[in-house]
């Protein structure tokens, strides 16, 4: 009998530490399903970030090597520059990208390196207990921003993915929401995507993934979900941000 | 050749394969010699980060292929590279950091100084942690040293930091080089080059398991153990009949140098202990010496930092004085000459 479905090779068999509700393990299987059919595991190097994806070597089959906090694209363009033959990847949340590793995506993207960062963005420090990000909503509470985020003092949602784009080395990027089965398929074809754009040597390539987080949100997971779908995608609109690839949209 | 440039050209020829740098005064030749000679060099990289901490996360990533890497800075970029010096160390990582240190604190001066000692031989970073830290006192010491630092990298599996200033990486001497560039650059087997013909692996320095982090700690306390043990080196001039020894590492030690010849010369007998890696520090010697010599007077560019070092391994057992010029104020060698002839008489030295 053909088998239509099962565990990706590279996702160890190793439970996930992730919240119920969690978008982690969902991206997790997705990368890991992209690296299987591409064929790439034995070329790819991961570099998971400090916060709830710490632990990400814990899952992923593949090399992998932990950065300190938003130095993934520093730590990754080192690592690519002294062997470019790898298909080197970041992993990092949106405190990580977009907080203290601001300066680090944003030369790397500018060098053009040739990797690709999976930016997983759920509007708060997980990890940490649900601080306020750069990328949270106005209004939104979180526990630094108890009575909503005001952007007259804190600012508005950082929105990396079009703050990049228009840099030359970029060629390209892409948000989507991974809380639907349609979003779930355009992510993947987003990841292959992001590594056919690496391998073929186009510059730097970023996907954008927005994420629940029922836990710091204090939402249950359909809840979350909804609100992703429903509020997090009018702040973030999900679709092809740049594409310099010349092959086309992803989704 | 400028000590900046020989740092370069001692690390080309020691193998580096990447360069990561920022600038910053006084050892911008050093990145320049590397921008001219790394970047069209065949399978070698050359980046100017955009900070000191991205260069040495770049490094990181470098060492984590296997390949030798290298970057360099002066005193404040040292202060931003600490970050990614704990994390090498912790993740058993080897890289070499060159330190063409200057005055301090803050931004400082841009002239010499060794104010870093501190920061240099007690981890610098966060966590229980040591360097290896090699202090040239010419040109020609640091090509040696550089070569000697990427090869101390790859043997214990940790960052080391050449510690010279910013008058060695400014002025030019006549140097040789030993060693010509390798052919094939080496990468350090086992590194993380992907899960090819063997089973995936991580490198990570987090573990929610504390007993992990604590048997981490131990394995790098034993290992710091044996590098006391092997590699620790100094260079005694005239200390056999001495009744008076100074010590004094990198520039000031050569000041020093010149100094205690000269006051040979006026029959004094005095001796100059140079500490030529300052961790591990040669306490032991030092020690031994303090069975026999009863005054000691420590030089430094700095308000005293090795000092301690010097009392510690001294244990009471002899007098120390101390003289230095800090913030980049640099000391002439007839200077030290007079403060070691004052010191000397005062104590009634001397006198049979």
């Amino acid at each position: 009998m053909k088998k239509v479905f099962g565990r990706p090779r590279f996702l160890k068999k190793t439970p996930f530490h992730y919240c119920a509700g969690c978008g982690h393990s969902i991206i997790h299987r997705i990368i890991t399903e992209v690296i299987e059919e591409m064929e790439i595991q034995e070329r790819v190097i991961g570099i998971p970030p400090a916060g709830c994806s710490v632990f990400a070597y814990y899952y992923f089959d593949v090399d992998m090597a932990e950065s300190a906090h938003g130095r993934g694209a520093a730590v990754a363009t080192g690592y690519k520059r002294a062997y470019p033959e790898a298909v080197v990847f970041t992993y990092q949340g949106d405190g990580d990208l977009a907080a203290i590793g601001t300066a680090e995506v944003i030369h790397t993207a500018n060098r053009g390196e040739n990797i690709t960062g999976f930016f997983v963005n759920n509007a708060v420090y997980g990890m940490t207990g649900g601080q306020m990000a750069p990328t949270t909503l106005c209004d939104q509470t979180t526990t630094t921003s108890p009575f909503g985020r005001d952007p007259r003092m804190e600012g508005y949602p950082l929105k990396i993915s079009e703050m990049i784009a228009p840099l030359n080395g970029v060629a390209y990027i892409e948000r989507t929401a991974v809380t639907t089965p349609a979003g779930i398929r355009k992510t993947k074809k987003a990841v292959r995507k992001a590594f056919e754009t690496q391998i073929r040597g186009l510059g730097f390539s970023l996907v954008e993934m927005l994420s629940p987080c029922p836990v710091n949100w204090k939402m249950s997971p359909l809840e979350s979900w909804q609100w992703v779908e429903q509020v997090m995608t009018k702040e973030y609109p999900l679709g092809v941000i740049k594409d310099a690839t010349g092959a086309g949209n992803a989704g | 050749m400028d000590g900046n440039s020989a740092a370069g050209e001692g690390a080309i020829r020691a193998g580096c394969q990447c360069y990561f740098g920022y600038p910053i005064t006084p050892q911008n030749e050093l990145t320049e010699y590397m921008a001219a000679n790394m970047s069209r060099r065949k399978g070698c990289a050359f980046i100017q980060a955009e900070s000191e901490v991205a260069a040495i996360n770049m490094v990181y990533g470098a060492s984590l292929a296997g390949t030798r890497a290298m970057t360099s800075s002066s005193s404040p970029g040292m202060s931003l590279k600490q970050e990614g010096i704990s994390y090498l160390a912790g993740s058993e990582l080897p890289a070499v950091i060159v330190n063409i240190s200057r005055g301090g604190p803050g931004l400082g001066s841009i002239a010499a100084a060794q104010s870093d000692y501190f920061q240099a031989t007690r981890g610098g970073g966060h966590g229980d942690y040591r360097t290896i830290v090699l202090a040239p006192a010419s040109v020609q010491e640091i090509v040696d040293h550089t070569h000697m630092a990427f090869d101390l990298a790859d043997k214990w599996l940790m960052p080391v930091i050449v510690l010279a200033d910013g008058m060695l990486g400014q002025m030019k001497e006549p140097v040789q080089f030993h060693h010509e560039a390798p052919e094939v650059l080496p990468i350090r087997a086992n590194a993380l080059r992907g899960a090819k013909g063997r089973p995936s692996r991580f490198i990570r320095t987090c573990t929610s398991n504390v007993s992990e982090v604590e048997d981490l700690n131990w394995s790098l306390f034993r290992r710091y153990q044996l590098i006391q043990k092997e590699e620790t080196a100094f260079d005694a001039f005239e200390v056999e009949d001495a009744e008076m020894i100074v010590v004094a590492f990198g520039i000031a030690a050569r000041m020093a140098k010149g100094a205690v010849k000269n006051a040979r010369k006026d029959g004094l007998r005095v001796g100059l202990l140079r500490p030529v890696t300052l961790w591990p520090f040669p306490y032991d010697v030092i020690g031994e010496l303090g069975d026999r010599v009863k005054q000691f007077l420590v030089f430094e560019m700095s308000m005293g930092q090795m000092l301690e070092d010097v009392q510690l391994a001294l244990k009471n057992k002899a007098e120390v004085s101390f003289y230095g010029r800090p913030g980049g104020v640099i000391p002439t060698s007839s200077e030290v000459h007079r403060v070691i002839s004052r010191l000397y008489f005062q104590k009634g030295l001397g006198r049979l």
